[in-house]
């Protein structure tokens, strides 16, 4: 199973992985067009944590045994049976925040734009490399298997 | 004979047939159910009755679940008699099953109050999706206008959300003196109150219902409620949401243990070998108080219902216990509330934390005894509820950096470094409710 790890040493807190991380689920999927032109704003689905001098982003890292899934009053998140991601289904996602009442490291984030549905990291399904990673200056964000 | 009954057809089941299933992918399973249905999300019930979602998407936890699990479904199915020496359960049309293993998941049931009137045409409870059908029914027939919702749980608020949707004037009644308040103190309770009433419902606090009246036109229907001060409130309809118990019926003539629920041990077995109990049905572990207690929670079902499956499997598994937790996100205020909540002051040994800005409508408060979180609320901004939840459930002494769970930017990254980095890999690697 895919996860993005995080190297704290090498976060400098620059926030381009927030920036990436909105663009890429945007509707542009541009820089320029997405935050300048795009309404509603883009939001990103990882959230950069800082308590200086300590930064780094979370994203959902799809624990062996995870707690939002068997905590889901509508079945929305849910266990990828070939990939073993934990996978969000919005559509499905009443928002009622129970997953983020159990996800021990924070990883689920309230959208600011749809209180009916909270949104999580997805690997940026479809491509390769999460933006974050792409997007990463410093190297502190790497896809790594298991 | 079939190798596992489950009796119940929701939340429990669907966490024990994932369980089993991943032990023993051939032993026959059967679940009974009184509903024709299979399990849907009852917590959806609510954006059921005002139109938001329709049954497809209530389906629980997918779409052909039970065909792909290979479970044999007894729907509309109630079962009547529990015989522990033969070991069999009989079904209201005689059909008797016999098991090898039987989990008892029949949840709760409504409390009704006795009080007159409250059979007239137009008095409802709340926790099926019948329930959420024959409300909206009414509503359209009759074109009601005004519904009197009673009682101020959770139950409560989301059917009184539901029909403040579908345009009705609610008023809310509860006998307490604040809305929640089993798991919200007076601060985060008013938060919630205000944007009620911004949305046009009408609270009543510490008020009971002494009757139903009926209409002027026609006894036989709900017309208004009189209460305990004298008043009388007009109304179409009226739904009780004052509590949930145990629904006991099919085992309280058995040698099953009972005290509120079904008495369970740490493995949810209850005291006779063979038979388990999950879900709101059972008294299981409550991690802050530390003992077997009634926590009527969707999730808990779902978790230990998890757990029960793996032992009816053959795995001894000991159940981490749940708590009582409660997130919603209703009236636009997103609320979440775990543990011990409503006690005041510095009681009993406890220390409490508070953070209120008023103008931004935040709240939180974290109740600690001896260094460990006892309890927490969260108004307003409640992204950091997992980590305080983790912390509380794993017993960690946060005396060191207590002040920073209140503060405006506590995340992950607050914690102290090993304390972070330990977190962080039990996340990869642990496993809270299964073995895998």
């Amino acid at each position: 199973m895919k996860r993005v790890h995080v190297n704290e040493e090498l976060c400098m807190g620059c926030g381009l992985c927030e920036v990436y991380c909105a663009v890429q689920h945007s509707k542009s999927k541009d820089l320029i067009k997405a935050f300048k032109r795009e309404t509603p704003k883009p939001v990103s689905r990882i959230k950069l944590l800082q308590e200086k001098p300590i930064s780094f982003p979370v994203q959902c890292k799809s624990c062996r045994d995870p707690l939002c899934v068997s905590a889901c009053l509508s079945g929305a998140m849910h266990v990828d049976e070939k990939t073993g991601s934990v996978i969000h289904d919005e559509e499905r996602c009443i928002g009622c925040l129970t997953c983020v009442m159990v996800c021990p490291i924070g990883a689920v984030r309230i959208n600011p734009n749809n209180s009916e549905a909270v949104i999580k990291c997805d690997l940026c399904q479809g491509s390769e490399i999460p933006a974050c990673v792409k997007f990463c200056p410093n190297e502190a964000l790497t896809l790594e298997e298991g | 004979m079939v190798k596992y009954v489950i009796i119940g057809c929701s939340a429990g089941a669907v966490g024990a047939v994932e369980a089993i299933r991943e032990l023993d992918p051939v032993g026959d399973i059967a679940v009974i159910s009184e509903e024709p249905i299979p399990a849907y999300s009852r917590p959806m019930i609510g954006k059921y009755l005002s139109g938001e979602v329709n049954l497809e998407n209530m389906i629980f936890p997918s779409k052909n679940f039970w065909e792909k699990q290979k479970v044999q479904l007894f729907l509309g199915k109630k079962a009547v008699k529990l015989d522990l020496t033969r070991k069999e359960i009989e079904l209201e049309d005689a059909e008797k099953i016999g098991f090898d293993k039987l989990l008892i998941a029949t949840g709760s049931k409504p409390i009704i109050p006795n009080i007159e009137g409250v059979t007239k045409k137009g008095a409802y409870t709340f926790t099926r999706i019948a329930d959420a059908e024959h409300i909206r029914e009414t509503v359209h027939a009759i074109k009601a206008q005004k519904a009197v919702v009673v009682g101020v749980g959770l139950i409560g608020i989301t059917v009184t959300e539901a029909l403040a949707k579908l345009g009705l004037k609610v008023t809310l009644i509860g006998r307490r003196d604040r809305v929640l308040n089993q798991v919200l103190d007076q601060k985060a309770a008013e938060i919630l109150e205000e944007a009620m009433q911004k949305e046009g419902v009408c609270i009543v606090k510490g008020r009971t219902v002494q009757r139903i009246l009926g209409r002027k036109d026609n006894d036989d229907m709900v017309g208004g409620v009189l209460l305990d001060d004298g008043s009388a409130i007009e109304c179409d309809l009226v739904v009780f949401a004052v509590g949930v118990v145990p629904r006991t019926e099919l085992v309280i003539n058995t040698k099953l243990k009972i005290n509120n629920g079904v008495l369970t041990d740490r493995f949810m077995q209850t005291n006779i070998l063979d038979v388990y109990a999950c879900g709101d049905v059972a008294e299981t572990y409550d991690f802050v108080v530390g003992k077997q207690r009634v926590l009527a929670l969707w999730p808990l079902a779902r978790i230990s219902g998890r757990v029960a499956g793996y032992n009816m499997a053959g795995l001894k598994l000991e159940y981490p216990g749940g708590a009582s937790m409660t997130a919603l996100n209703h009236f636009g205020v997103p609320i979440i509330s775990v543990g011990l909540t409503t006690q005041s002051g510095d009681s009993e040994g406890y220390e409490t934390l508070v953070f209120h800005d008023q103008k931004r409508r935040i709240y939180r408060k974290i109740m600690l005894k001896s260094g460990k979180i006892m309890g927490m609320t969260l108004v307003g901004d409640v992204e950091r509820a997992g980590v305080i939840f983790h912390l509380m459930k794993n017993k960690v002494n946060v005396e060191d950096f207590k002040h920073k769970l209140i503060a405006d930017n506590f995340s992950l990254a607050s914690l102290p470094e090993t304390l972070r980095k330990q977190l962080i890999w039990e996340v990869y690697n642990e496993f809270h409710y299964s073995p895998k």
